[in-house]
């Protein structure tokens, strides 16, 4: 066969075959293959848990192969290059309510960040930003920080973000989970107008939602880690025989599992006089600019089934969390079982299961470990505990799965997990906030069977949102909100005929369109195709300073954003050198101590009077026998004492040499020595005095003059010594925790995968997160210089070239130790603490701060060099104290540069492209 | 009151079960109550020893030679002989602390009385050995001087005889008070980070959320923190005290295990509370760590377990008081080296006490607002 001609496309845009992949002990894909076509929209439907996931991942290179064949693009996904030239042509967006954004930067910086990692221009970033956001009705709030979006906007955001280099190949895994009707046909218009700009484009999406898989080009059914079906949606209906998808699906299944599926039915409800469970009464809630709920009433009845409709964003999770206690109404009232609600009412929550929207259960649980806190906690009879737990665990599919943790399990089979802890103590009150997002239809059915048969048997009352229409019909009464009003409340019938249309869903949207003109926000479609943009011209694989500069300017930001944490870096450092400047002195003085004098006498008097004339010395209460001179001692009250023994003065008189004893606290060596060193001076200078009052002449105790010179600190103050260690440790520590901490952030948060899946690579997005806390740590450097010199008088005798270029080699490289850290991590906590434990032992104990470098021993003296910190204390004393300059300290240089190369490096071997 | 009990038992099983997904965590605390402290005692001390010392004999006579051969380990390395002209390099770049300069005719002029200077230039800059190296540097010299002129003169004998004992410690090594210092510090530096990062952690990933809609009370959550925190971490340093301090490095207890751990009890719940504390002032895991290391170096290095706490100015004294760490080192260091009973260290661990209950009620009252403001 030719090669393919440059114009005429693959026929695939992805092929794999033979694969396997398996997370720990659990299969995911086993003997996978399938030919998704090019051009085309392809859709993968199929029930939670069925590796399609896994399957999106392995085709947008963003995961590593285990075994099998993966070509996209057509060329192989195990080639390094081929894969490098993909990141630039494909676009996946991974699962979850945009976890890959960054939620302190706002929905414009979040889509520039993007842009500039495709190395588009300005004028092309603002074109393309700008058409998107209208697209996606995100327009009204460029400025809203992604964090502060609701869980719909942010998927909207993500896909934004995903299509802003219009890729050859994309990739959406379940894109409109959480997203309303709306925003759900905006969002599939956005999709068809970016196919017809490039019409050679290939999308391959995975969903939950039949009538949006009931409009794609092409299906793929998965089932249990195989296929069991392709084609058009067309021909799998008619292969199943089955009028529509949702059905025809059900029908492919094995037999097994078609059996347990039944249409749900919902009995009529018996209206229930009595005190509603659930009431708003005028529920308003204020954040700082904007009022998210704004004057909601509404009541439920016991037993009733309520739904909550609207767009994303419109207030729906923030009335919910005004029910639970969890957030203080700013006005209005809200009641539960007819009371006004306490949030510490402990009786009230033990009636009440809640679930919030994004997933809020231990990840680092078991699945059963996770129902049996709840079931603890909710004080069920240990007794029934078991039973119960095993029969939710049998209810919501989860007995398989009971020994895993949910932070490897898909987003639809946490939901069930999520629902199954609401029930677990049988709840009177149940909130749900979209309890049914990312579910599969046959999943969802089961669970709303569960729902219906709770209201209905057990008159338990539901109060619930969703996106899904078909859910909202079962529901008794709706209440359809908009911009954090309730636009109107009835039963779904109702609804739809007041709307004049034929559909719930078409009642939706005809209502919140209505509301948008009102509001002046009417969207004009946009006729033109869009622009066409010319390729950017082809970059350079290895090192792009763009690429760089996006992620650099993009931590900068974030970092700019959060004013404590640039406080708090800024300000730690001069709060300690302040309090390390005055506070560690290695200048004993002041050491309390008492006399057992048991001679009184002159003689006696004239030894004691040379201790309390000394500042060393402090003199307490005389000691007045042998046990209390032990006690005192003991107790820590005294440090030494000075025993003076009976007839010391008769004694001394006759030339007997008497014993003065002196008794030290040895607990804390260092000071003991310092002590023995006074108390030996002093008795020197007492016995001189003697010799001299009894022979009449200048007596020498000593036969030579030994004359000190103390080098460098001729005044021998600790401030000289300690102030440029504490430069020397407040650079390593501060900027090293920094910057692991913020790159082990992104793999907790998930934005990682933006990474991952872009042509960013492993050096510039190290270098990139690596910048800002450099430039930190500089004006640190900066302020604490200003420190030493104004308020500790401190003057730089040496070299100031040498100290600033030291400085920032030896910034670089402690920055560098923070990425080698984050490279071994995978949690905030553990890269906190390993910054903490790996540095502050060297550079505390093992760097000269406290003890010269020359005096440790072997072993201290390796830790101490293998580390930046005894060489920068080198460059730091030796500048300030010594009036050093290079000559001097050019090794000490050259080895902070290699301690950055070498942390830097070998932080970039250790980070993975791809996940495993 | 029993449900209170058994809510926190729950949840600190809870908090027990996420430490051990953790390996690198594991490891690092591991670590750092095992090689940590032994590399620390055995590789630093305050004390004098091993410092290095050179010698510049320009006088070369047998009393130069005994002056040398004197500068004896432990406190000194061997004296190494330089040249005259090597001195101020050499010290330049931190090759010996001591610089002892013996002239010419030193020992002539010793003999004919005329009591010769001789030179000790000291790197002042190693404050730590500077002072007490000198101090004994020049007695060895003297010593060496008057035991010279001793055997060939008679010189008179001193009027008193300065006997200095040393008590809990008589010999002064100082990697026992290193060893045991160590340990002190390592609890404070993990019971602030995992028990603070415990509860950024639940805000950040929203499990938080989940925990104030059940029955349970913050006090609850709080509590269980605590004791599930406090107990790896005080379970690792008993075990670390008594294999790794007091069998591999053969660090004698003096004083009642039993009691040190009742006191150990209390500091760890005031370090915890203020680990909880401190995270109610954050909003994320970095301004939680920025936060946290600063407070966790001065704690470490003002607490009087590095240099002595009364040599400090009073003002920072009075700020440290308020702080728990200065009041276990005193009391670590009465019981495990000058074995003293409870009616010694009851007040330290009473303040103690009350310094964790000050915290605990503090952070109590800043919890629900903190997850609030954090929404």
């Amino acid at each position: 066969m030719p090669a393919a001609e440059p114009t005429s496309p693959a026929p695939f845009a992805a092929e794999v075959s033979g694969l396997r992949h398996v997370y720990g002990k659990t299969v995911a894909l086993d003997g996978f293959s399938l030919a998704v076509p090019a051009g085309r929209l392809c859709g993968l439907i199929g029930p939670d848990g069925v590796g399609k996931s896994t399957l999106l991942s392995l085709i947008a290179g963003v995961r590593e192969i285990q075994t099998g064949e993966v070509r996209a693009l057509d060329g192989d996904m195990r080639d390094p290059i081929h894969r490098s030239v993909s990141h630039r042509r494909i676009a996946y967006m991974p699962q979850g309510l945009g976890r890959n954004l960054y939620p302190t930067l706002s929905v414009f910086e979040n889509l520039d960040f993007f842009g500039r990692l495709f190395g588009q221009g300005k004028a092309e970033r603002e074109a393309r930003i700008a058409e998107l956001l209208k697209a996606t009705g995100l327009d009204p709030f460029p400025d809203r920080p992604a964090g502060k979006l609701s869980g719909g906007m942010k998927q909207k955001l993500a896909l934004c973000c995903a299509l802003i280099h219009d890729p050859d190949l994309l990739i959406l895994d379940e894109p409109t989970t959480g997203v309303d009707p709306l925003s759900r046909l905006q969002f599939w218009s956005l999709i068809a107008r970016m196919r017809a700009r490039q019409p050679g484009m290939s999308v391959i999406v995975a969903t939950a939602y039949m009538e949006e898989a009931d409009r794609f080009d092409w299906l793929a059914a998965m089932n249990a880690g195989r296929v069991i079906g392709t084609g058009t949606p067309g021909e799998i209906k008619a292969r199943a025989g089955q009028a529509t998808l949702e059905a025809a699906f059900i029908g492919l299944l094995p037999q097994e599992l078609r059996a347990s599926h039944q249409p749900v039915v919902v009995p009529p409800r018996v209206d229930d006089d009595g005190v509603p469970s659930i009431e708003a009464r005028g529920l308003t809630r204020r954040f700082k600019d904007f009022t998210a709920v704004d004057h909601v009433s509404f009541s439920v009845g016991r037993g009733e089934i309520f739904g909550f409709i609207g767009s994303n964003g419109c207030g729906k999770t923030t009335t919910m969390k005004m029910m639970t206690g969890l957030l203080p109404a700013s006005e209005g009232e809200a009641l539960l079982f007819g009371k006004p609600l306490d949030a510490r009412d402990m009786e009230v929550r033990r009636r009440v299961g809640y679930m919030s929207q994004s997933f809020s259960l231990y990840s680092e649980l078991t699945v059963l470990q996770n129902l049996e806190l709840h079931a603890r906690l909710f004080r069920l009879p240990p007794d029934h505990a078991g039973e119960r737990i095993a029969e939710v665990m049998q209810h919501f599919e989860l007995d398989k799965i009971a020994d895993e943790r949910p932070e490897a399990l898909p987003l639809g089979i946490k939901q069930r997990l999520q629902l199954a802890v609401a029930v677990l103590h049988r709840p009177e009150v149940l909130i749900l906030d979209e309890p049914t997002s990312g579910v599969d239809p046959i999943a969802r059915d089961v669970f709303w069977r569960y729902l219906i048969e709770l209201s209905r048997k057990e008159g338990v009352t539901i109060f619930l949102s969703t996106h899904f229409m078909n859910e909202a019909a079962r529901c008794d009464r709706i209440s359809l909100m908009h911009a954090g009003r309730v636009l109107a409340v009835g039963t779904p019938a109702e609804l739809v005929k007041a709307s004049g249309e034929t559909t719930l869903e078409g009642a939706f949207i005809s209502y919140l369109e209505a509301a948008s003109e009102e509001a002046g926000q009417r969207e004009e479609e946009d006729a033109s195709a869009g622009t066409v943009y010319p390729e950017p011209p082809p970059r350079r694989h290895r090192y792009d300073p763009l690429r760089f500069w996006a992620y650099a300017r993009r931590e900068t930001m974030e970092l700019i954003r959060d004013p404590i944490r640039l406080a708090f870096a800024l300000l730690g450092p001069i709060i300690l050198m302040i309090a390390f400047g005055y506070g560690i002195s290695f200048d004993v003085e002041n050491l309390p101590y008492a006399v057992y004098d048991q001679d009184q006498s002159r003689e006696s008097r004239e030894l004691l009077e040379s201790f309390s004339g000394s500042r060393y010395f402090s003199e307490h209460t005389p000691i007045t026998s042998a046990s209390a001179l032990d006690q005192r001692l003991k107790r820590g009250e005294l440090k030494l004492a000075v025993e003076v023994p009976p007839e010391f003065g008769r004694d001394l008189l006759r030339g007997r040499q008497p014993e003065v004893a002196v008794w030290l606290d040895g607990a804390m060596p260092f000071r003991s020595d310092t002590a023995r060193g006074y108390i030996e001076g002093l008795a020197l200078t007492y016995m001189a005095d003697e010799i001299q009052r009894r022979t009449g002449r200048p007596a020498n105790v000593t036969a030579a003059d030994v004359e000190t010179r103390f080098r460098y600190n001729q005044a021998f103050k600790s401030v000289y010594a300690i102030v440029p260690g504490v430069i020397m440790l407040m650079l390593v520590l501060i900027p090293a925790m920094m910057t692991a901490v913020a790159v082990v952030r992104e793999k907790e948060t998930g934005s990682i995968a933006n990474f991952r899946s872009t042509p960013v690579t492993k050096v510039e997005f190290l270098l990139g997160k690596q910048a800002p806390y450099f430039l930190t740590a500089c004006v640190s450097f900066v302020t604490l210089l200003l420190l030493a010199v104004l308020v500790f008088g401190l003057s730089i005798k040496g070299s100031f070239l040498v100290l600033v270029a030291g400085s920032l080699l030896y910034i670089l490289a402690t920055t560098g130790f923070g990425l080698l850290v984050s490279s071994f991590t995978n949690t905030q906590i553990a890269a906190l603490f390993a910054t903490v434990i790996l540095s502050l032992i060297p550079s505390v104990n093992f760097s000269g701060l406290l003890v010269p470098v020359s005096s440790l021993s072997t072993a201290g003296r390796i830790f101490g060099l293998a580390f930046p910190a005894a060489w920068f204390q080198q460059i730091s004393i030796g500048v300030f104290t010594k009036g050093l300059g290079i000559a001097e300290l050019w090794p000490a240089l050259l080895m902070l540069a290699f301690f950055f190369v070498l942390f830097t490096g070998l932080a970039a071997v250790a980070l993975r492209k791809r996940e495993a | 009151m029993r449900q209170t009990l058994q809510n926190i038992f729950r949840l600190g099983i809870k908090e027990l079960r996420s430490l051990r997904t953790d390996p690198v965590l594991l490891l690092l605390i591991v670590y750092s109550f095992t090689y940590a402290i032994y590399a620390v005692s055995k590789g630093m001390s305050f004390e004098v020893a091993d410092a290095s010392v050179a010698i510049v004999d320009e006088d070369r006579s047998a009393l130069s030679h005994a002056i040398s051969e004197a500068v004896l380990k432990p406190y000194f390395k061997s004296a190494v002989e330089i040249g005259a002209a090597d001195v101020d390099k050499a010290m330049d770049a931190g090759r010996y602390v001591f610089v002892i300069d013996i002239p010419p005719s030193f020992e002539k002029d010793t003999l004919a009385g005329r009591r010769p200077g001789i030179q000790l230039n000291v790197d002042a800059t190693a404050m730590a050995q500077a002072g007490n190296g000198a101090a004994y540097l020049e007695s060895i010299i003297d010593d060496e001087v008057r035991n010279y002129l001793r055997a060939t003169m008679n010189t008179p004998p001193l009027p008193i005889n300065l006997v200095i004992r040393t008590k809990f410690n008589p010999n002064g090594t100082s990697y026992w008070f290193m060893a045991i210092m160590q340990v002190v510090n390592n609890i404070t530096i993990l019971s602030i980070i995992l028990t603070g990062a415990a509860l950024i952690r639940e805000r950040e990933r929203g499990t938080i959320e989940h925990l104030l809609v059940m029955p349970v009370t913050p006090f609850e959550i709080m509590f269980a923190k605590i004791w599930a925190n406090g107990l790896v971490i005080l379970a690792s340093a008993i075990l670390s005290l008594i294999v790794v301090v007091h069998l591999l490095l053969g660090v004698p207890i003096q004083g009642s295990l039993l009691l040190f751990i009742a006191g150990a009890i209390i500091f760890e719940f005031s370090v915890t509370a203020l680990g909880i504390l401190l995270a109610t002032f954050s909003n994320s895991m970095p301004q939680f760590g920025l936060l946290a290391m600063p407070i966790l170096v001065i704690l470490e290095l003002l607490s009087g377990s590095t240099t002595p706490l009364e040599t400090m100015p009073g003002w920072l004294q009075f700020i440290m008081e308020l702080t728990p760490a200065p009041h276990f080192v005193s009391f670590a260091q009465a019981i495990l080296f000058r074995s003293a009973g409870f009616d010694i260290v009851w007040q330290d661990m009473a303040i103690l006490a009350v310094i964790g209950a000050v915290y605990f009620a503090i952070a109590l009252m800043r919890f629900r607002n903190a997850i609030v403001r954090f929404q």
